[in-house]
């Protein structure tokens, strides 16, 4: 058997770090002697259906979303819509969460249409959403990561969120949710590398990629004392920084 | 001129003496920032006072490094130099540079100023200064909790191109596809400079490429040679764009550590030699050179001033402590550590390494950039890696994934260096690399020991 990660858009839409949360999945597939391969799919390239049994797809700037969104209307998207229903694992980043809710409204020019796997639209916002994140999930615990985004999420009425924001923004700064949930996908802010840090989510993927497959063990347990060390490290970070933020707030004002 | 000036350069002054006399930083931009509070215009007063102007350089990586290098060809050829030495590079680092070269009356004492200028501060820095050149060497995804995406700072760029004097110079590195494009409507006072050596190309395009879109019509760019990140000789599939011809070309890098190059100029082929060693070194010594032959500045003079330039703050400088040989790396972004891990492998001293990695907000905040670097490549050194700094356990991780099994995860910065430092084998070589911070902590511990000169005395 042979695990097939399909990385959407994977030469545009890898803004930063990306790359890391395919490397996480890759690794720890090798270490637990699962044969896995990575396959790029790009603009303009068909999306075979039953060909893969994860998806990742990442964060792009507005010229990259705008042309993935575009590739996505017809056929593409409709495959990709079913592999989810299907329950194939996917983990979507930033630009990527975006396009798999309803639509983007930008600042000016057209609404970019999105999927509508998850219920949920985003509207461009005046301002950016920057800085270490700690999300609290009944489902995989504490995840943390960073963000850096314009774009307000906001979720329809049966959405699911990934979490409960408990330091930084989320999907609006208003409603405290972060993220989107719907069968095996998640769609997060958390951009970059979120995967290395939250080996739990990582491994959350891997284990219904190979569901899919009939294997319904649990996964063999890695070392992961490295990884818990650079999520506490990424938390301790973020108490610290939302400390300064508070303690500079007299001075921003005046 | 006048009253105001004065009182806003006395100010500077007097601010510059405490900074330093009570020791709280180098003074290289609070006095500035004062001045500028004082007297909004200060700058231009003061620059318009330089008999030979001004020349800005901008660059995401090597504005220090070429700045030092031109303003060491214009020393050599006998001009004094007002010059923000210290890499600080925003208006109010640059107003402290001016104010520490002019007298109590206002009266900026220099021929000439070579001025480094931050990727955002540059539309500001070209309206007050007026630069007769303006030096554009790269631009590479870098902090992007700071600056954005890349697209901003082109925007940036192109309203700082417009502000340009009508008879001001561009030299600019036409291997970066996107400077190309935002200087194209300068062509008729544009000096363009790049590489045309394939010994020194990559096999491919690296992940952190950029930019892998025409800049003029959004189709795939094509590439015949990449000599780093993005840069290198390319062609549009879609539309006409290229890489324009060269002005100064370094044909053959004979040497990247030290670095040799050959350099064509029209007719004239002349050697350039330097103390400096990398790829990223052959492109700031190329501009150097392309903006000395701009100036009119003789052949003789570029090559001998070029080799008088030595190592800026924290880059491939060489501390020897407790009997070993160190050499301090400046990282900042993926396309610089990239670099810096290539120049590892070139220089072929299986020397240990330390990396140090802060995510203060002069280093940006967001560490996932360290997943865009191509760690794997240290593999091929086969030396005993550590880590250190406020994220040394992200950096660890990273490592780990990478196939690279770390020798040891220290706490801090100095407290990192001082007990990997003690785990060396006598008389052994090694490698730092660290972020900004993280290389402006360490030099300070250094400095305070006697190792190092204070950064603003270089």
């Amino acid at each position: 058997m042979r695990l097939r990660i399909g990385w959407l858009y994977a030469r545009t839409m890898n803004i930063y770090g990306d790359r890391g949360n395919v490397l996480a999945l890759f690794e720890r597939c090798r270490r637990r002697e699962i044969d896995t391969e990575v396959v790029e799919i790009g603009i303009g390239e068909r999306l075979e259906p039953g060909r893969y049994d994860l998806f990742f797809w990442g964060g792009g700037q507005d010229r990259e979303q705008i042309a993935a969104a575009s590739d996505l209307q017809g056929a593409k998207g409709e495959v990709l819509r079913a592999e989810i229903e299907r329950g194939v694992p996917l983990l979507a980043v930033c630009g990527g969460y975006q396009l798999l809710g309803r639509f983007y409204r930008p600042h000016d020019g057209p609404e970019l249409p999105g999927l509508g796997i998850f219920d949920a639209w985003t509207v461009a916002g005046d301002r950016r959403m920057i800085g270490n994140v700690v999300v609290e999930s009944a489902e995989f615990g504490e995840i943390v990561g960073f963000e850096n985004h314009s774009g307000r999420t906001y979720l329809g009425p049966t959405a699911q969120p990934l979490g409960i924001v408990r330091i930084g923004y989320g999907n609006n700064g208003e409603d405290g949710t972060e993220g989107c949930r719907y069968r095996n996908a998640i769609g997060t802010y958390l951009h970059g590398p979120v995967l290395p840090k939250n080996p739990q989510l990582a491994d959350f993927l891997i284990a219904c990629a190979l569901r899919l497959h009939g294997w319904e063990e649990p996964l063999a347990p890695l070392n992961d004392g490295r990884a818990w060390q650079a999520h506490t490290e990424a938390v301790a970070r973020a108490r610290a920084q939302r400390r300064s933020f508070v303690l500079r707030l007299p001075l921003r004002r005046s | 001129m006048g009253l105001r000036t004065s009182l806003a350069t006395v100010a500077g002054r007097i601010v510059t003496w405490g900074a330093r006399r009570f020791r709280i930083g180098g003074g290289t931009a609070l006095p500035g920032f004062l001045a500028l509070q004082l007297h909004p215009d200060l700058l231009r007063e003061l620059a318009r006072q330089l008999p030979h102007g001004t020349i800005v350089i901008a660059g995401t990586n090597g504005k220090t490094t070429t700045a030092r290098a031109i303003a060491a060809l214009l020393e050599t050829s006998g001009l004094a130099v007002v010059h923000n030495r210290s890499g600080s590079n925003l208006p109010r680092g640059i107003a402290s540079a001016f104010i520490e070269a002019s007298s109590l009356t206002g009266r900026i004492r220099g021929d000439i100023g070579v001025v480094e200028v931050d990727e955002f501060a540059l539309p500001a820095a070209v309206q007050a200064l007026q630069p007769r050149m303006l030096v554009l060497l790269n631009l590479f995804r870098d902090q992007l909790d700071r600056y954005g995406e890349l697209e901003t700072v082109a925007r940036t760029w192109r309203a700082a191109l417009a502000a340009l004097p009508s008879d001001a110079l561009v030299v600019v590195n036409a291997d970066d596809p996107v400077l190309t494009a935002l200087t194209e409507p300068f062509s008729e006072r544009r000096w363009t400079f790049g590489l045309d050596d394939p010994a020194v190309a990559l096999p491919m395009l690296p992940h952190a490429a950029d930019w892998r879109l025409c800049p003029r019509c959004g189709e795939a760019l094509t590439y015949r040679q990449v000599f780093l990140g993005h840069l290198g000789i390319y062609a549009c599939t879609g539309c006409a764009f290229s890489r324009p011809p060269l002005t100064v070309a370094g044909c053959s890098v004979a040497s990247v550590v030290p670095l040799r190059i050959e350099v064509v100029a029209g007719t004239c082929r002349v050697t350039l030699e330097s103390q400096l060693a990398g790829v990223y070194n052959a492109y700031n010594v190329l501009a150097a050179a392309t903006a000395g032959l701009a100036l009119g500045l003789d052949q003789v003079g570029i090559v001998r001033g070029l080799g008088s330039v030595e190592a800026a703050f924290g880059r491939q400088e060489r501390v020897l402590v407790a009997g070993h040989e160190l050499t301090l790396l400046l990282v900042k972004n993926p396309a610089g550590f990239n670099e810096a891990i290539r120049l590892l492998v070139l220089a072929q001293q299986r020397c240990p390494v330390l990396i140090l990695i802060n995510d203060l907000d002069a280093d940006g905040r967001d560490v996932s950039w360290l997943w865009d670097v191509d760690v794997e490549k240290l593999l091929a050194l086969d030396v005993p890696v550590s880590t250190g700094g406020i994220r040394s356990g992200e950096m660890a991780l990273r490592l780990e994934y990478a196939g690279i099994e770390p020798a040891a995860q220290y706490q801090g910065v100095v407290e990192a260096f001082d007990r990997w430092v003690a785990s060396l084998p006598p008389g052994c070589c090694g490698w730092v690399l660290a972020t900004y911070t993280a290389m402006l902590e360490l030099r300070r511990a250094l400095a305070q020991r006697g190792t190092l000169p204070s950064f603003w005395a270089q």
